[in-house]
């Protein structure tokens, strides 16, 4: 569990982060989303007191994280740096060992865990444990800064845009690569990112930022489907349009519909020509989770719910990706 | 080629002399190096730490680099005396300039992001230190101290100045004794060593970035061992402590017929001419082979010793004078011989103080001792012939041909040019004879043995006598290059043993024989 309470941060007159505040789960993704200079690396920097708040504070597990020695907090929080940071002396192995070396885990449970990380992270042991930085691609460096920052098995992991620097075709592998990692479900995750499709596709929450203020905290279709503001319905309205997720229709995904039984509810009829994205702006219109929305496609009916159209365009979103 | 066989002849010769300075100069470069390093890295470190000092500590350091050596090594005397303790301070100022800055910038070139991510997954800023910015900025830290063991290469040759010993003992000694087959003996081995070291630096530092820990471990071996190198050679027996420059270290008729004649041995130390008197005065040596007219003598309140068997030779003062000149201006000749015989040891040492402690000038003194003499006249000459008075570098020169000066202008009607300062003796020989000067004072041993130099058996049968000497130089050097010598000032500059005088009476040493009944102190 982490809390961030009312954190804030001035340089000089200028207010980089104001008043943030969030909590989450084991389990939990958060996305922090935002314009250039809003203030996403300054809140993660916060968190791994790397800057010291002007004001709020942050809680691990209900304890402030001031009050812990400021190292043996740090190793139980994974850090991927937005630049990577990479120890150019060091291999592969020795990077992403680096931290439990400092914990004094014995040698072979170190190698051990290296290698099921690169093993998981799509970098065969035998052909990478032993190159150093400079021989690998941006992409390969990514993961292995990801890599380090898992090590340790810290219960929280905080990534500032981990697929940033990446070409698209390398940030999907990567992304998909990150996402079947097992372990990171129960872990507390607060990644960073400028992509919408990356937040939409990972987070379990969003946080949608700029000029410092939190503009909206919430599950991603709430963001979507409930704009806070008009700041959050132009920010998405301006991503989505980029989304060419207009493309993919109901009919797109006809075969993953409900068919037969239909529960109570209103019905709301909707072509299988229209996009997915429409279709939950449709429903979401009514207001009513109760709403079913209805589609006829080469002569067969199906029926769907916002939720399960949600999972849906999540789905769709990923494997457009991948 | 005649050099060349030259050159390897005194290798052969002199090769456990050579292997000793060798291994000393090599001691005294890494020595310092050491120490330099064991300050200079953690203060690097440090500046990392505390920008606001960088730059005060890296321009100090940038002023240590600047004060010439040969200075540096005079201002340690007094705090550290003389031989190794100097030396190696003085090598260890020069090398930390570079071990300095160069293990600042190494660190401060450590990407920022490197830095910011070790600390982010949790190194404490010690083990940001040490596995991170130490390892990558050790090659840039292995420039500096290889840039620090060239200049200590070049520097440790000034250590012969003072008595450490070093490649240095042959360079100087080759140049005061204009013997360029020893001078290459230093010089050759020196440039070889700073080219080995300076490869081998450069070996380690490319190895590749993954051998950091090798290449720390080699230097952790090598350095030590190098650095103790000075201290093979060394063995001290007991005995008198004397201090002697080259040229009187080399030359057959120095310290050699010393060590014959009275059957003594020294622990001989070899020491710049300018830096020997403050050395004994300071007690870091016993003696020295100074100058018998040295106003030093005086300053430093040293005692002569009597040469009462003559192992030095005579080296009078006589004025010499070209061949034209004194067959045309007899009044000239006449001029100058008006101070023969009328200035002693003793006088010449005085006048000499005068100039160098009093900072008198030399016109003046010469003026006051000429009116002392009741031999002062006034100029003369109205604008009539010029004649040029040539000297050689060192003060009681620039005084003798004021008093030339002053009596040709008094006594004559010639006027006169002063052209002191010549280089040395040859130039000042050359010069009389090709007429471009019209006199200069010279000393009756080196007009025997650099001007004449007639075989061995002719300058035995003269050395002893100083009459002997007088009359054949006079003969000869009329004979040979038609040049007048005229009658002796009086003092005789040669070589003295001088100790402080409070030593002296303390032991009632007054005659250098007397030194065969002690066995030092
Ligand atoms: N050390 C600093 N001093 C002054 N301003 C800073 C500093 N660090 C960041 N800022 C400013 O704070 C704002 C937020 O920065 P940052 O958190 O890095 O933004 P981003 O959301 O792009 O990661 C930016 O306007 C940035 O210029
Ligand atoms: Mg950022």
């Amino acid at each position: 569990m982490i809390e961030a309470r009312g954190l804030t941060k001035h340089f000089g007159n200028f207010t980089a982060v104001h008043e943030l505040s969030f909590r989450l789960e084991e389990g939990d993704t958060l996305m922090l989303i935002g314009p250039s200079g809003c203030g996403k690396t300054t809140t993660l920097k916060m968190i791994n007191r790397l800057i010291a708040p002007s004001a709020g504070a942050v809680f691990v597990d209900g304890r402030n994280i001031l009050e812990q020695p400021v190292e043996a907090m740090r190793r139980r929080m994974g850090y991927v740096i937005q630049d990577i940071g990479l120890f150019p002396h060091y291999t592969v192995a020795e990077n992403i060992g680096v931290v439990p070396r400092l914990l004094k885990w014995k040698p072979a449970r170190i190698q051990e865990r290296v290698g099921v990380l690169l093993e998981q992270l799509g970098l065969p042991p035998a052909e990478y444990a032993h190159k150093y930085p400079h021989q690998l691609s941006g992409g390969q460096q990514q993961r292995v800064g990801i890599a380090r920052a898992l090590a340790a098995e810290p219960p929280i992991v905080l990534m500032d845009e981990p697929f940033g620097a990446l070409d698209p075709l390398t940030r999907q592998q990567a992304r998909r690569d990150f996402r079947e990692i097992e372990e990171l479900r129960s872990k507390t995750v607060i990644m960073v990112t400028h992509d919408i499709e990356e937040a939409f596709e990972m987070g379990s929450f969003i946080g949608l930022l700029d000029k410092g203020e939190m503009q909206q905290l919430g599950r991603p279709q709430e963001l979507l489907l409930q704009p806070a503001n008009d700041f959050v319905r132009a920010f998405l309205a301006e991503k989505a349009a980029q989304l060419e997720l207009q493309a993919v229709t109901l009919a797109d995904v006809f075969p993953e519909l409900s068919i037969g039984e239909r529960p109570d509810g209103i019905f709301l009829e909707i072509p299988s020509e229209t996009p997915l994205l429409q279709a939950l702006y449709q429903l979401a219109r009514q207001g009513a989770a109760t709403v079913v929305g209805l589609t006829a496609h080469h002569g067969q009916d199906r029926w769907f719910q916002l939720d399960a159209l949600f999972e849906l365009f999540r789905k769709t979103l990923r494997r457009w990706n991948n | 080629m005649e050099q060349l066989s030259a050159f390897w002849q005194f290798l052969a010769d002199n090769r456990s002399k050579l292997l000793e300075l060798l291994l000393e100069h090599i001691g005294l470069t890494f020595l310092s190096l050491v120490l330099a390093a064991v300050v200079a890295i953690p203060l690097g470190i440090y500046i990392t730490r505390h920008k606001r000092l960088a730059g005060a500590v890296l321009g100090i350091a940038g002023i240590l680099q600047t004060i010439p050596s040969i200075a540096l090594l005079g201002f340690m005397i007094p705090l550290l005396g003389i031989g190794l303790k100097p030396a190696i301070f003085a090598l260890f100022l020069y090398a930390l300039l570079p071990i300095i800055r160069n293990t600042y910038t190494g660190i401060e070139e450590v990407d920022v992001s490197v830095r910011e991510a070790a600390l982010g997954i949790g190194l404490t800023g010690r083990q940001i230190l040490r596995q991170v910015e130490l390892p990558l900025a050790l090659p840039v830290i292995f420039a500096g101290l290889r840039t620090a063991t060239v200049i200590n290469v070049g520097v440790a040759a000034l250590a012969a100045y003072i008595g450490a010993g070093g490649l240095g003992e042959f360079i100087f000694g080759g140049i005061a004794l204009n013997n360029s087959v020893m001078i290459l003996a230093g010089a050759i081995p020196a440039a070889l060593l700073a080219v080995i070291f300076d490869q081998l630096l450069g070996l380690l530092q490319h190895s590749r970035l993954g051998n950091a820990g090798k290449m720390g471990r080699v230097a952790l071996i090598l350095i030590p061992l190098l650095s103790s190198s000075y201290f093979w050679p060394q063995a001290y027996g007991p005995g008198w402590k004397a201090g002697f420059d080259p040229e009187f270290i080399g030359r057959p008729d120095g310290y050699p017929h010393l060590v014959d004649t009275y059957g003594l041995s020294f622990n001989t130390t070899i020491l710049s001419s300018a830096l020997m008197y403050k050395a004994v005065e300071r007690g870091e040596v016993d003696f020295i082979g100074g100058y018998s007219t040295d106003d030093r003598i005086k300053a430093y309140e040293l005692a002569m010793l009597e040469d009462d068997r003559h192992a030095f030779p005579p080296y009078f003062c006589i004025p010499l004078v070209g061949e034209v000149v004194a067959r045309e201006h007899p009044e000239v000749v006449d001029a100058v011989n008006l101070l023969a015989g009328r200035i002693s040891d003793s006088v010449m040492t005085e006048l000499n103080y005068r100039v160098d402690f009093d900072k008198v000038s030399p016109e003046v003194v010469a003026r006051e001792f000429l009116q002392s003499l009741q031999l002062w006249r006034p100029d003369r000459a109205q604008g009539g012939e010029r004649l040029a008075i040539g000297s050689k570098i060192f003060t009681e020169q620039y005084i003798l041909v004021e008093l030339f000066s002053q009596l040709i202008n008094g006594y004559t009607d010639l006027d006169t040019d002063l052209k002191p300062g010549l280089g040395g003796t040859k130039i000042c020989f050359d010069a009389l004879r090709a007429g471009e000067i019209a006199l200069y004072p010279e000393y009756t041993g080196t007009g025997l043995l650099v001007l004449l130099s007639p075989p061995q058996d002719t300058i035995q049968q003269v050395i002893t006598e100083p009459d002997a000497v007088y009359h054949y130089v006079q003969r000869e050097l009329a004979a040979q290059y038609g040049v007048k010598c005229l009658a002796p000032l009086g003092f005789n500059n040669t070589y003295a043993l001088m100790a402080r005088k409070e030593m002296a009476q303390r032991l009632g040493l007054e005659k250098i024989s007397q030194l065969a009944g002690f066995s030092g102190q």
